[in-house]
């Protein structure tokens, strides 16, 4: 942690604050909770001074009644600094800026969507510019193209640079710029085309103005002040980044930022802001469904008697689901009871999971969260292709690479970190360590210091080497080539010279030994006496949670039906063809006498269901996910749900009072289960305070979901029926569903929305911000489930594996991912479908040539007895007898990742013996 | 007494003047044009919809009896998808005329709703738009806003200048 620093006293217009020092004169302003227009410095980017909109007056002394006029972004706090907002002369000047920044602003913002939440409109009336002066001729300019996910008006720019600051220097796109001279300055891209960065989202709320909107939004446009809107957590992939879901009437119209210091900061991913759309799919459960009363929907209670029925008769097991909450596993574990409780996840997930939970659980190395991981100045990935795993990990380590570079040159240069164009300056292109072992090219190796593309098993030796190289003993992995010796002798002495160490793997690589070889590392830097970091990413939004919970494994549960021990099987929200083959669960359904089923969309396992249930999704639910690092994070319902759908929990619960289960006796509410889990799960404690309870008021209130300034209450219903019905409540949470309630802010783990007097904008989040860019008031919401025990020992794990072989007439397939297009739920979303990649597999170019396949040719190979006719792609660093084989796209059929495909016969293939590594 | 007396006389009087009561609904009073009666949606000039949905009447309303969804042509003019007005709970304020940049929402002198079924005073688009401007002539918000919309390119609004050809270095 940083030192805390002696605080020194600044004079705001006469009055005296204790101020920290480091800081620029905007931060402490906005920190002490002073209204002082900006609009080119933002929190995580720092100052550039180019808007002139933060002028303020600086005194000389306390005798000096002129003073100067400067930039309160580009100024250090100094002990004693006299200056002020209010004078006549810093106020007009801001007035006058921002009159000439909007000469050329359209006359826009009845249809501008950024319009209710504008950084702009907010300024214009802090400064008193509310009437404009300008009325001569106004230059225009022609909008690009920029994909599925961004509108572009370039009219309304005010020239503020902060996209591209964004978008090139701390998110690494390359292809949005600032084009042409004078006033005729464009941001965009050289020409019309999807913009390429998974972070392109972020633009939305970057950009101070409405030149970047959102497109998704745009298709069911709402204020923000119309929305309804809840704390979420992102489902799409393992980090759980903090996101705010707002609603209006009955569908789920954008996901924004919600901030977390601790987690995702101040942005998204593109998965996680777009991948919404599947809420309001065609294709979600509606209503519960019976297969004997089929094609009509019945009614809650006689789905409920059915298959309450089937469990009183049968003998039943339940599937859980690493993509539904704590809770809903939870209750259908107790429901099924502990023995017949399976995690329904596929094989290798189930044991990779299974093992970075024991090794977060027992490694000496720090458990880092995302924002950790921007701190750390050398980091060390393993196996994983971050932009398509874990995107926002992707975004962290773009951010430490200028870690060891800043942290050298610019205390040298004697100016304050906060003054990015001059670090940046300074600095320029050079890095700070990054290696990254990964089986095919990642996106992240532009900024790698050295990459490593191999097999699985290659990546967990050169981890293996690295280690023991750190530990100062005998390499063990025999027969290493030269060429990689000196790679693990280069990794393994930055690593050591480096202040804060990261080493970054996870379940993507599909080998055991390669988290195996990045715990050796943590642990054997911890022994060197390094502060040390290791994060491991997981499969899904809720894996680790999952597994804390435990349960056996898939396969046991197609085993207990297949010999009789069961016959009737509750599967919660989990699609099994997408856990195991085809032919497996096939074979599973024919031999269960009964399925039922809870889930949000139509898929293939819900197709096979007796009775299936509508689960609510994120948006219609309350519930907890534990992240990849074992943080424990409550999402909250959104909106009212019609009885018909309704949380995957609460559906258990009912289930269970029909059949008078005794564990489930007096469950109702959501404050029910927690203390519930807390006491079957030790290991969970914490996950019960993470939010404060459903009968926490603040002044006897409870927080709205909805803005003061929500309109149409009396008229949205008034169609159907002229008499409006009473309010719908929330049993569940401290939330209300309306705009009644406590108006001030929330604690920190349930704020719906940001927005204070005069900050309408995202940028409201200063607001509730300790100090600006810091935590939340109150502290980041989420609690870390997992923490260092004393018994805490630096296992060490021994069995690096041989080299990989490859083998004729088969290919070594090794899953590949994909930011959109992997994840069941976010391809929904019509934008990602169009983003995410036709199945394909990937083959070393000279394989291919061995084969006579050309780029496009039609390969055909099996998987145990699932059968692939796949084109070819080719890339020359794809190991040789290696190949690639894209998981989870739609219309894929699943494989059990690595695995053996065997090549079809008529391919033949003549073995040569290679060179690996 | 006097006091008494001089009312009641007064009184007396009353019976002689000339009559304010009139008789409604054969005759008809005059309402001035900026009285605030019953609510319309207005078009520009072309004959286009004014609205462009843009939520300001519908936050502005203290009752919040209005309740409208934007949506867009093919050509980007964005309009309201439906658009409703419950006039059992409007209290007729003109709060959402203020409101309105477009001109688009008027409330005009006409009062005669009554209905017997309250259901019947929750007015759609249909009911709400007429084919004309209403009491303000001559604006058109597309003329003057930024946004390019069919018949009407970048460059071509009021006070424009033709879009910029960013590949020119040119002043
Ligand atoms: S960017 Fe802001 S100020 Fe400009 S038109 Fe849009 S809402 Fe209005
Ligand atoms: S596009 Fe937006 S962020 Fe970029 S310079 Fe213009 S106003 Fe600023
Ligand atoms: S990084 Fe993962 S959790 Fe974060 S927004 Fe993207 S998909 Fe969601
Ligand atoms: S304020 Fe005017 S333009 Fe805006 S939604 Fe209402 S009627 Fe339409
Ligand atoms: S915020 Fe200070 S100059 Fe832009």
């Amino acid at each position: 942690m940083e030192e805390v620093a002696p605080k020194v006293t600044i004079f705001i217009d006469g009055q005296p604050f204790e101020v920290k020092p480091g800081k620029n004169l905007l931060e402490a302003c906005l920190s002490l909770g002073e209204d002082l227009p900006y609009f080119c410095w933002h929190p995580a980017m720092g100052s550039v001074g180019a808007c002139r909109q933060c002028a303020v007056k600086v005194f000389k002394d306390e005798n000096d009644t002129v003073g100067r006029l400067i930039m309160s972004c580009m100024e250090p706090v100094r002990d004693g600094l006299r200056l002020s907002i209010q004078n006549p002369q810093a106020k007009d000047f801001r007035s006058n800026i921002i009159g000439w920044l909007m000469t050329n602003h359209p006359h826009d913002c009845a249809v501008c969507d950024e319009g209710g939440s504008c950084h702009l409109q907010d300024m214009t009336v802090m400064t008193g510019h509310n009437y404009r002066k300008y009325t001569f001729e106004k230059r225009t300019y022609r909008n690009q193209y920029l994909g599925p996910f961004l509108n572009h008006e370039m009219n309304r720019c005010i020239q503020c640079y902060r996209c591209v600051r964004y978008y090139k220097d701390y998110a690494g796109g390359k292809d949005l710029d600032v084009f042409a001279a004078h006033n005729h300055l464009y941001f965009g891209r050289h020409e019309d085309g999807m913009l390429e960065s998974e972070f392109s989202g972020n633009l939305a709320e970057v950009c101070p103005t409405g030149v970047f909107t959102d497109k998704t939004l745009k298709e069911h446009y709402t204020r923000k002040w119309d929305l309804t809107t809840a704390p979420s957590v992102c489902q799409h992939c393992s980090l759980g980044c903090n996101t705010i879901a707002g609603e209006r009437y009955g569908t789920l119209r954008n996901i924004t930022t919600r901030f977390n210091g601790e987690v995702n900061g101040y942005f998204l991913c593109d998965r996680g802001r777009f991948g919404y759309e599947f809420v309001n799919s065609a294709s979600r459960v509606r209503k519960p469904l019976v297969r004997s009363k089929l094609p009509e929907s019945t009614s809650k209670s006689i789905a409920l008697e059915e298959a309450a029925k089937m469990i009183r008769n049968g003998r039943v097991i339940g599937i859980g689901s690493p993509r539904a909450s704590m809770e809903s596993n939870f209750a259908l574990k107790t429901l099924v009871g502990d023995e017949h409780f399976y995690q329904g996840v596929s094989e290798p997930d189930h044991d990779l999971v299974e093992f970075n939970l024991e090794v977060l659980q027992q490694t000496e190395a720090h458990i880092l969260s995302l924002k950790e991981v921007e701190r750390c100045d050398a980091v060390f990935i393993l196996g994983e292709d971050l932009t398509n795993t874990a995107p926002m990990l992707d975004l962290a380590v773009r951010q430490s690479v200028r870690q060891q570079p800043m942290l050298e040159d610019v205390p040298k240069a004697g100016f304050p970190m906060w003054q990015d164009a001059a670090v940046r300056e300074l600095i320029q292109d050079k890095k700070g360590p990054l290696f990254i072992a990964s089986f095919q090219p990642t996106k992240l190796d532009e900024i790698a210091t050295e990459t490593f593309n191999a097999t699985p098993a290659e990546i967990a030796r050169l981890g293996f080497i690295v280690a023991s190289i750190i530990a100062g003993e005998e390499i063990t992995v025999h027969d290493v080539s030269e060429q990689t010796q000196r790679l693990a002798k280069q990794i393994a002495d930055t690593l050591l010279s480096a202040q804060k160490p990261a080493v970054i793997s996870g379940t993507h690589g599909g080998r055991e030994s390669i988290i195996k070889a990045a715990a050796n590392i943590g642990n054997a830097l911890k022994a060197k006496g390094k502060d040390v970091g290791i994060m491991l990413t997981a499969p899904e939004c809720n894996s680790i949670g999952l597994d804390m919970l435990g349960g056996h494994r898939l396969e046991s549960a197609f085993d207990a039906i297949g010999n009789g021990y069961a016959d009737t099987v509750i599967i919660l929200e989990n699609d099994l063809y997408r856990r195991a083959s085809a032919a497996q669960v096939n074979k599973f359904f024919d031999k269960c006498k009964h399925v039922i089923v809870l889930d949000s969309l139509h898929n293939k396992t819900t197709e096979r269901a007796d009775v299936l249930f509508a689960a609510g999704t994120y948006a219609e639910s309350d519930g907890t996910l534990v992240n990849n690092e074992g943080r424990a994070q409550r999402f909250y319902q959104v909106y009212p749900t019609t009885e018909d759908m309704q949380e995957s929990w609460r559906w258990l619960i009912q289930l269970g009072d029909q059949v008078q289960h005794q564990h489930m006796r007096g469950w109702e509410h959501f404050d029910d289960l927690l203390p519930a889990m807390v006491v079957a799960h030790p290991n969970l404690i914490g996950i019960e305070s993470i939010t404060p309870p459903a009968e926490f008021r603040i002044a006897g209130q409870k927080i709205p979901r909805a803005t003061h300034r929500f309109s149409g209450r009396t008229a949205m219903n008034a169609v159907n029926n002229v008499s409006e019905p009473k309010p719908a409540e929330d049993p569940d949470s401290a939330l209300s569903f309306t705009m009644e309630g406590y108006r001030g802010q929330a604690p920190s783990s349930i704020i719906p929305f940001y927005w204070s007097p005069g900050w309408n904008s995202v940028q409201a989040i200063n607001k509730y911000q300790l100090e600006v860019g810091g935590p939340l008031r109150g502290g980041d919401p989420g609690a870390r489930l997992i923490k260092p025990t004393l018994q805490s020992r630096s296992t060490h794990f021994n069995e690096a594996p041989e080299h990989f072989q490859p083998l004729d007439r088969h290919l070594f397939l090794v899953p590949l991912y994909h930011t959109f297009g992997t994840e069941e739920l976010s391809v929904h979303t019509k934008g990602i479908l169009e983003k995410s990649p036709e199945p394909y597999v990937m083959l070393n170019s000279h394989d291919a040539q061995e084969m006579n396949l050309a780029e496009g040719d039609t390969l055909a190979f099996k998987i145990e007895e699932q059968v692939y006719q796949l084109p070819v792609k080719t890339g020359s660093f794809i190991a040789r007898g290696a190949a690639g084989l894209p998981i989870g796209l739609p219309g894929l059929p699943f494989a059990a990742l690595p695995a053996w495909g065997i090549l079809n016969r008529e391919i033949s293939w003549k073995k040569q013996p290679q060179p690996i590594s | 007494m006097f006091s008494l007396l001089r009312t009641m006389w007064l009184t007396f009087l009353h019976a002689f003047h000339k009559r304010d009561t009139v008789l409604y609904p054969e005759e008809k009073n005059y309402l001035p044009p900026r009285w605030r009666g019953r609510i319309v949606l207005t078009r520009d000039p072309d004959g286009g919809e004014r609205c462009v949905a843009c939520n300001l009447c519908a936050a502005a309303c203290p009752v919040d009896c209005i309740a409208l969804q934007a949506t867009e042509d093919p050509t980007g003019r964005r309009y309201p998808e439906f658009f409703q007005i419950n006039f059992s709970r409007c209290i007729f304020c003109g709060f959402c005329e203020e409101a309105c940049p477009t001109y688009a929402i008027q409330l005009i002198p006409d009062f005669e709703m009554g209905e017997y079924n309250r259901q019947n005073l929750v007015y759609e688009k249909d009911d709400l738009l007429i084919n004309g401007e209403g009491k303000y002539h001559g604006y058109n918000y597309y003329k003057v806003a930024g946004m390019a919309i069919g018949g009407k390119d970048k460059g071509e609004a009021e006070n424009e200048t033709p879009p910029v050809d960013i590949k020119s270095l040119l002043p």
